[in-house]
């Protein structure tokens, strides 16, 4: 799994915002996706999902994006240059300087019926967070 | 032979609130098995779709789990998925969800001035899902007729019955 990500923090009022994109190519997952869609299962919910610690916050989790995998789709991920779906906010300035947030590729396997397991992917990818804001971005 | 019929429905109705409670106690959900009421979390769960929780103390909230909550003051459950969390380290959270189905997270669904979650308000984690099931309980509600029907049906049953 390659993931390549440029970040950089935006100014908000009082709590940090992220930015991130990245690009997941996961062929080398394509023929793990395959073999997950057995006869039980109805879908895949994927999310990339960035973990990190701050000062106010022994643990944070955000989901920067999501997407829903039917049975019988493309069972081949392949996105390039992507803009995190959800605003990345951080609970106060912790983002700020981070060099220890990193990214994992995780879903939750949705069957036709029976136990919904959640599973985090293998690999991770690291993205460390400047020292400084970036003081003008178009968006 | 009626007191033996008496005695054999207050038995039925007493081993089911004895299963009831102990799926209680063993889950730690104070509603272990709740039924989808909305189209939001669609496509994995549609409207009368069943849900299995667990709620144990110790198991820690995580993005992307399924959580079944409810708001204060608000007898509806909600069934989403959570997105954000923020712990401390001595264990408190404070966590945001949002349906599948939805555009927006659900802090419009929350509290007036309520920007997040906390443990107290879940009724449980999905753990297992079965899909129709719970149509019946819908039907009895939208329909309460219906549940009236199905009750007087079954207590002639249990009461006529006759051993042979």
């Amino acid at each position: 799994l390659r993931k390549n990500v440029e970040d950089f923090t935006g100014p908000r009022e009082r709590s940090d915002l992220g930015f991130v994109t990245f690009d997941i190519t996961a062929d080398i997952l394509q023929y793990d996706f395959y073999s997950i869609f057995d006869w039980n299962v109805k879908q895949l919910f994927l999310y990339l999902s960035a973990e990190y610690s701050t000062k106010n916050n022994a643990l944070n989790q955000v989901v920067l994006w999501d997407k829903i995998m039917l049975r019988g789709e493309n069972p081949r991920l392949f996105l390039k240059d992507m803009k995190s779906k959800y605003f990345f906010f951080d609970d106060g300035n912790g983002l700020k300087g981070n060099r220890n947030v990193t990214l994992t590729l995780s879903w939750n396997v949705v069957p036709n019926a029976g136990i919904l397991p959640l599973v985090t992917g293998s690999g991770h990818v690291s993205v460390p967070f400047p020292d400084t804001y970036e003081t003008t971005k178009s968006y | 032979q009626l007191y033996y019929q008496v005695l054999n429905f207050a038995m039925i109705v007493s081993s089911a609130l004895m299963i009831w409670k102990g799926l209680i106690v063993i889950t730690g959900s104070e509603s272990p098995i709740v039924v989808v009421l909305s189209g939001s979390m669609e496509p994995a769960f549609h409207r009368g779709d069943l849900l299995f929780l667990t709620n144990f103390h110790d198991d820690p909230i995580r993005a992307g789990e399924i959580v079944v909550f409810k708001v204060e003051g608000r007898d509806i459950p909600i069934v989403h998925r959570v997105i954000k969390i923020h712990e401390k380290e001595n264990g408190n959270i404070k966590f945001l969800t949002k349906g599948d189905n939805n555009e927006v997270d659900d802090r419009g669904l929350y509290k007036e001035g309520q920007n997040w979650l906390e443990k107290k308000d879940v009724v449980g984690r999905a753990r297992g899902f079965l899909p129709y099931v719970g149509m019946v309980t819908i039907i009895m509600n939208d329909y309460p007729k219906f549940k009236y029907a199905l009750l007087a049906v079954m207590g002639a049953y249990v009461l006529l019955k006759r051993e042979s």
